[in-house]
């Protein structure tokens, strides 16, 4: 209890304005390491305002006091119980070729559900369109509807074009596809917040539009142009979506916490840094998407082979295999400061 | 709608954060949609200079630059200013932590992207519901990222010197009156009267004049201190010297010795 507040606070002042000049120091460079004694002044000091504070609220006579400890109290709280790292190197490139594989496998349950539900919303787009040639136009987004035509009539179209119909806007194009590409992603992630199901949704109406083009143009038999058209983007494309889901499932079963006895925070808080990392990378690979398809895939024979189209789609392929699932990545032991 | 969050940490101290409603937060909404419109100017500027180079060029830059700002003003600007934009630094709101833990890069990342979650289907509605209905009125975002948005506190020390200053108290010449005031004034009655002097800056001067009036009666009534110590007393210094009596066990040269009984409850 306190006896004499004017005394009280000509005592402790000292105390409150060194605790206040350390936390502005660290706010301003949060850098900034503290050596071994600063740590024990600061924790030290931490206890002296956390026990000033509790004097003060058994007394509850000055609430301005009462706010001031309370702030001071609040901010070094966050500094001396944070146990995470603050991760403030800038490394984006160190970020996409360790922490996203990293967290990619990690996480790869739910991605091999979102694989699961990948091809039941493929096949099931397959059979919808191969039992009822009305479907496709159910199941096409409308912003697809160029593709509602007859395949071989587009693909003799597009074959025999005497001009570059994206002559002087390729980098155009490429910007809108991955701004709309990271976009859709994001939004794929953030469904998630439904417990899962919006993803689930959004995943399911994409794959079953992809699985409608696939029967659609092999029973055409132009199969070789879909591959040459679809494969080089489309294998980074469509796994950077299927990603996306991923996190959007990650985050679902966070929420729902089933099997996991941890409290909803400790669990949202536990896959935070590896969803970060997985839209960061899904945000790469749609860049490399966009310019392939804005550069390569709409150009069709003559132009270019398909076969040439097929190879270029398949290195890409079995690169973004190899990188996700067998490229060695830097163990975080050894590389301390890195989030 | 707006509350407060209490912390507990482990040393059993408590403190708050008083929440910020999805009203407020929409203020600082709108100044950062002006803001992110003024800078989508200044990379329509930069597309014009890349225009120089080729039209195409300029378009794909003006494009991915609005973009970029449009999701990167956010985390940029709450990275940079531990949990600010510049809506929130006038508004005066800060993103904390849901535990009152340091801000972490990936909720950071987390809460700004999931607002194209939030903004479904149009001008926040689905962010703005969550906000209302949840009880830390966190939006969606705020509850993938575990943070929530606070009134930014800046609290500094009070200015106490009116009850540092030492006036001359007409009523210590009566010690055993002093001690019977002490005895019958209960603890909460001591805090308003404290409080009375604490804010009294803060009232209108005729709110200020009756409030003492008041509280001058109310302790006058409590003990009566002979005439010759309470004449020409104005209202407001004689709650002053009540507060001294109260609050010190002594006079103000003295160390105290005791806590006053009715004021350290």
């Amino acid at each position: 209890m306190i006896i004499d507040l004017p005394r009280f606070i000509e005592t402790e002042r000292p105390t409150w304005t060194e605790l206040e000049k350390l936390l502005d120091k660290i706010d301003a460079d949060f850098s900034r390491k503290m050596t071994l004694e600063e740590v024990q002044r600061f924790h030290l000091l931490y206890q002296k305002v956390s026990a000033d504070l509790g004097r003060v609220a058994t007394f509850a006579a000055e609430p301005d006091l009462k706010r001031y400890l309370e702030s001071l109290t609040a901010r070094a709280y966050g500094e001396i119980h944070e146990t995470r790292s603050r991760g403030t190197k800038f490394r984006p490139g160190y970020w996409f070729v360790n922490d996203f594989p990293r967290a990619f496998r990690r996480q790869s349950g739910a991605f091999a559900l979102v694989v699961i539900i990948t091809f039941v919303a493929v096949i099931f787009g397959a059979f919808a369109t191969a039992l009822d040639e009305d479907a496709k136009a159910a199941i096409l987004p409308a912003q697809f509807s160029h593709l509602l035509g007859d395949p071989a009539k587009r693909v003799a179209e597009e074959e025999s074009a005497k001009s570059d119909r994206l002559q002087g806007e390729k980098a155009t194009f490429a910007s809108k596809l991955m701004a709309n590409n990271i976009q859709v992603s994001i939004r794929a992630l953030g469904l998630g917040v439904t417990f899962g199901i919006g993803t689930i949704i959004n995943l399911f109406a994409n794959m079953v539009s992809l699985g409608m083009l696939a029967v659609d143009y092999v029973r055409a038999g132009q199969t070789m142009f879909l591959l040459g058209w679809l494969m080089p983007h489309g294998v980074i494309e469509i796994p950077a979506i299927l990603i996306a889901s991923q996190g959007g499932l990650l985050l679902g079963k966070a929420l729902i916490g089933r099997g996991d006895r941890a409290p909803l925070e400790a669990r949202l808080r536990s896959i935070g840094p590896d969803l970060m990392m997985l839209i960061y990378g899904v945000a790469g690979m749609l860049v490399w998407a966009g310019i392939v398809e804005s550069f390569l895939s709409q150009y069709h024979e003559p132009v270019i082979r398909y076969w040439q189209k097929i190879t270029f789609g398949s290195f890409e392929l079995v690169a973004l295999v190899w990188f996700l699932w067998f490229k060695r990545i830097a163990d975080p032991e050894e590389e301390k400061g890195i989030s | 709608m707006s509350g407060y969050l209490r912390i507990k940490t482990p040393e059993g101290i408590t403190f708050s954060f008083q929440l910020a409603g999805p009203l407020v937060r929409c203020l600082a909404w709108i100044v950062d949609f002006f803001t992110i419109m003024i800078i989508s100017q200044g990379v329509g500027i930069l597309a014009r200079i890349a225009g120089i180079v080729s039209e195409d060029l300029a378009v794909a830059v003006a494009t991915l630059g609005y973009f970029t700002v449009s999701i990167g003003y956010g985390i940029i600007t709450e990275w940079a200013w531990r949990g600010q934009t510049l809506g929130k630094r006038l508004v005066g709101l800060r993103v904390v932590d849901v535990q009152g833990l340091r801000l972490q890069f990936h909720q950071i990342v987390l809460r700004n992207l999931l607002r194209f979650v939030d903004m479904i289907p149009a001008f926040y509605l689905v962010g703005g519901l969550a906000c209302y209905f949840n009880r830390r009125a966190q939006r969606l975002g705020d509850l993938a990222a575990n943070t929530i948005v606070v009134y930014n506190a800046q609290h500094h020390e009070p200015d106490l010197d009116q009850l540092l200053a030492g006036k001359f108290n007409s009523l210590r010449q009566f010690p055993h009156l002093e001690a019977r005031l002490r005895q019958r004034v209960s603890a909460a009655e001591a805090r308003l009267a404290l409080q009375a002097l604490v804010r009294r800056d803060e009232l209108e001067p005729e709110s200020r004049i009756k409030l003492f009036a008041e509280l001058a009666a109310h302790f006058r009534a409590a003990v009566v201190f002979p005439p010759e110590a309470v004449e020409s007393v104005p209202d407001e210094q004689y709650i002053r010297n009540v507060v001294d009596i109260l609050f010190r066990t002594r006079g103000p040269e003295a160390k105290p010795e005791r806590e006053p009984a009715g004021a350290a409850g």
